[in-house]
């Protein structure tokens, strides 16, 4: 299972006067083992939205819920004080998002529930980080001494570490050079498919979101202006915003 | 996969200790941390060695002055002073030690309570903290020491508590930085505690300069707590720190001034240690580290466009500068043989040369660490010690770059080439009108007056279809959106008209949808122009989208120089042909894994013998890790270099590499 579901999510930064409106009365259902790729500009509330899903801004108004069951501040309600959490996010900058002091080994252990014996949590993530692709030894080396590809991919099992059902991707690829991005997607379309997670994608660009998404919502100014299955909205966009984005994304060759 | 990821760099540990044991290579820091042991060494040793002599009454021989056998004269008991303040060194010190101790513990209490408590109680926290800390330290030390007591315990708390404020504020303003960052996030997501949260994530993150302030504090300490003695308030007879032996000196000063000169003289000096170590340490470790050449994209860049103490560039020896061919009047930009080098070792530019004529484009292309960047910044002369670069020839709109920098060529190159960079907000000053700042670089280079050069800048930033310029100009770079902010800059790159524009990664910040407007923005100033743009992105298609002609870089040397219009039918080097399957389009298929460049990049510092692009290159074989293929001309226009040029050219496919 894992489908999520948000039900008018509303989030309003500042007073109700001058304040801002960042995500505007949102509905949008994840389907259990389904990537739905959300995209938009900068600043039409798509990375709010998603922090707002796991309950690190809390919501003005609306409800999210997994399985049917709400949750609150990203954990099920009347459980405040469990560790292991039903969601679980990936963040842009694999620069800020990891602990320079900490090792990836610590930072990926940190994210296992507790509970558990140590030599388990030692092989747990010595699992996950072979998972995600690093090579043997990684869970040593401190993230100063990974490239930008490889952080993200310790940012990844980190973020499988809890068991999530959901995981929320948000522009994980946009601080990567090109050559890297691919092997990053590579890795999360292929960890998504075999662990069947259900997964919120977020870009601004259209050529990557529709690489991974099977459907696809498009933001505009912190409202869900057309969402539909991926190759409809694509072939047939219906919303002249979502047209603009498939006429910015670059073409080989093309003109700009 | 990617190569053993503890190859390269060295452990954060590993860096921090290197990082103290510069502090004591600079002539100041081995100064103040000789100074400093000296005077740790005295507070250990002097008590035990002549607490005796010190302590020793000889009522007969009261109120001496200097003698042989009482270098600094007596008290009125017939101490001798001399060895009292020797003695007293141990005290003095560490009270100051020790109220600082309490000061940065409090401190830290106080500051990380708001992290801990959440933001209802932390508000009020913070709220006593902020007006404690408008107090003078010493006006509070005085107020504590009078609720305290006289004493030596009182005058501790007092000296503790009345430093806390200020690391409470500190300490605040550094949790509340690390608090923002993702990392903090992502734990909080994965469960852990707020008290764990905070020794395990923030503290150790914010430790350097606490401890860079503590070392400050304790000097201030060691002065204040002095002038607690001295006024009474501190140590009180029998026991006694320099404070109060300069009080018992002073009475007086005029018959045997020495007695109250030499603990005022080791109160000076013990507190200069301390602060002259502490701004040591501030001095190494404030400055964050140098990016590494192979750094990550636009992290530690060079701020603002200072060309002030550059790394002067120097001829390739063996090469007659007199004999340099003139220019042809078309020529802008002109880089022969251009190396760029580290003391450590590396060259992150190795023998680049191009030329760019007026209204031509050129894009370079390549991963981070290809030396894209610092080609691009070495041409601008914006390159800083310790950098090396040389080149056979570096000419700029007819200008050899390669002569002495002078006023004159600094001014030379504010007209000549305006430069734009990844993050406007890093270019832009904050704190100054983004109007004012595109003015400054008229009144700067061009001599225009201030409202001349206000008048252009309103100009070019309606030229950059920025809506309402003169409002906007009046506006700080922080109240622009990202892509105005990118427009913004390319009108301050332009503000002097210049022959050559440089754009370096100047769209990665921005979404596809500002990056096309940002992108046909500059295409249409360069054309209106009739400017050079040199243009450096890691995205092939980007580069093919605004360029006329595509240089790709790999480990610091040009692998492919060919027309943008033949990138996807003629690219012949393995490397290209990666680097343009690797940009998923609306047209990549779904259904196979996305093509990627396998490996990492190669390191500047330690290049392979042949081929640097051999150890990820589905083509290579023996020769290449062995030789070193050259950039050859095909007679056509275009250049590669690469061994296998030719099996590519017949079927690029061979060239790229899909992983699971």
């Amino acid at each position: 299972m894992g489908e999520l579901r948000l039900e008018q999510v509303t989030v309003r930064f500042g007073s109700r006067a001058t304040g801002l409106t960042a995500v505007d009365q949102v509905d949008l259902v994840v389907p259990p083992g389904q990537v739905v790729g959300l995209v938009g500009e900068s600043g039409s509330g798509k990375s709010t939205l998603a922090r707002a899903v796991v309950g690190l801004t809390p919501l003005t108004a609306g409800r999210v819920l997994l399985d049917g069951r709400p949750l609150r501040n990203g954990l099920p309600a009347g459980r405040r004080h469990v560790r292991q959490r039903p969601l679980h996010m990936v963040f842009q900058d694999p620069y800020s998002s990891l602990d320079p002091r900490m090792t990836a080994g610590e930072s990926v252990t940190e994210a296992i529930p507790r509970g558990v014996r140590r030599a388990v949590r030692r092989a747990e993530t010595e699992r996950l980080l072979e998972l995600v692709g690093l090579p043997a030894g990684s869970a040593h080396a401190y993230p100063a001494q990974l490239s930008g590809g490889q952080r993200q991919r310790v940012a990844l099992a980190r973020a499988l570490a809890g068991k999530p059902e959901v995981i929320i991707a948000d522009e994980i690829t946009s601080a990567l050079d090109v050559s890297t991005q691919g092997t990053v997607l590579n890795l999360v379309r292929d960890i998504q498919r075999r662990m069947r997670l259900s997964m919120l994608f977020i870009s601004h660009n259209l050529a990557i979101v529709r690489y991974v998404s099977d459907i696809i919502a498009v933001m505009r100014r912190g409202r869900i202006v057309e969402c539909g299955p991926a190759d409809d909205v694509l072939t047939n966009p219906r919303h002249q915003y979502t047209g603009e984005l498939l006429a910015a994304v670059p073409r080989p060759g093309g003109p700009l | 996969m990617a190569a053993n990821p503890t190859d390269a760099r060295p452990a954060p540990g590993h860096q921090m200790a290197s990082r103290w044991a510069a502090v004591l290579r600079t002539p100041l820091g081995a100064a103040a941390a000789a100074l400093l042991a000296l005077v740790l060494l005295l507070a250990i040793l002097a008590p035990v060695l002549w607490t005796r002599r010190a302590n020793a009454i000889d009522v007969g021989a009261s109120l001496e002055g200097p003698s042989s056998a009482h270098w600094l004269g007596t008290n009125t008991l017939g101490q001798d002073v001399f060895y009292q303040v020797l003695v007293a060194t141990r005290l003095s010190v560490q009270l100051a030690l020790a109220a600082t101790a309490i000061g940065v513990a409090t401190g830290l209490i106080l500051g990380a309570a708001p992290l801990v408590l959440g933001a209802r109680a932390g508000r009020v926290v913070t709220a006593v903290v902020n007006l404690a800390v408008a107090f003078p330290p010493l006006l509070l030390a005085l107020f504590f020491a009078v609720i305290f007591g006289v004493g030596e315990v009182g005058a501790l708390l007092a000296m503790g508590f009345a430093t806390a404020p200020t690391f409470a504020r500190l300490t605040r303003t550094l949790v509340a930085r690390i608090a923002g960052l993702d990392y903090i996030a992502a734990a909080r997501l994965a469960g852990v505690g707020r008290i764990r949260l905070l020794t395990r994530h923030v503290l150790p993150n914010i430790g350097e300069p606490l401890i860079v302030n503590a070392t400050t504090a304790a000097g201030t300490a060691l002065l204040s707590f002095a002038g607690l003695s001295f006024l009474g308030l501190g140590v009180q007879p029998p026991d006694y720190d320099w404070g109060l032996l300069l009080a018992n000196g002073l009475d007086a000063i005029y018959t045997r001034p020495a007695a109250a000169v030499a603990p005022a003289a080791a109160v000076v000096l013990a507190g200069s240690a301390f602060n002259l170590f502490g701004e040591a340490l501030a001095l190494s470790l404030g400055v964050p580290e140098v990016p590494a050449a192979a750094g990550a994209r636009g992290r530690g860049r060079r701020r603002r466009n200072d060309v002030a103490r550059t790394a002067g560039p120097e001829r390739v020896r063996g090469d007659d500068p007199g004999r340099a061919d003139q220019p042809d009047d078309r020529e802008v930009l002109l880089v022969e043989d251009l190396w760029v080098s580290f003391p450590d070792g590396s060259t992150p530019v190795r023998g680049v040369s191009f030329a760019l004529g007026r209204g031509e484009s050129v894009g370079v292309v390549g991963e981070s660490g290809s030396g894209k960047t610092l080609t691009a910044l070495a041409v601008a002369r914006l390159l800083e010690e310790p950098a090396r670069v040389r080149a056979r020839r570096l000419r700029l709109a007819g200008q050899d770059l390669l002569a002495a920098a002078s006023r004159a060529q600094r001014h030379f190159l504010g007209t000549s080439a305006g430069m734009v960079f990844q993050d406007p907000m890093t270019a832009f000053n904050p704190v100054k009108r983004v109007g004012r700042q595109l003015a400054e670089v008229a009144a700067e280079h061009q001599g225009m007056r201030q409202r001349q050069a206000m008048a252009r800048a309103v100009q070019r930033l309606r030229e950059v279809r920025i809506p309402a310029p003169e409002r906007r100009a009046r506006q700080f770079p922080h109240e622009l959106s990202g892509g105005m902010r990118q427009r913004a800059m390319i009108g301050m790159a332009v503000m002097g008209s210049p022959a050559l524009i440089i754009a370096d990664e100047p769209t990665t910040a921005l979404d596809i949808i500002a990056q096309r407007q940002v992108l046909r923005l500059l295409k249409s100033i360069q054309a209106e122009g009739d400017a050079a743009l040199l243009f450096i992105s890691h995205d092939i298609t980007v580069v093919g989208q605004v360029c006329d002609r595509v240089l790709v870089m790999y480990a610091g040397r040009i692998v492919e120089n060919l027309p943008t219009a033949e990138l996807l039918s003629h690219a012949r080097h393995p490397y290209t042909q990666a680097l343009l399957a690797a940009v998923p389009s609306m047209a990549t298929d779904r259904t196979r894994p996305l093509a990627v460049v396998p490996g990492r990049p190669a390191d500047p510092a330690r290049l392979p013998a042949g081929c640097a692009f051999a150890p990820r290159c589905p083509l290579a074989d023996t020769r290449c890790a062995s030789l070193d293929p050259p950039l050859t001309a095909d007679g056509e226009g275009r250049q590669v270099a690469c061994w296998h040029a030719d099996r590519v050219a017949a079927d690029p496919v061979l060239a790229v590499n899909r992983d699971g």
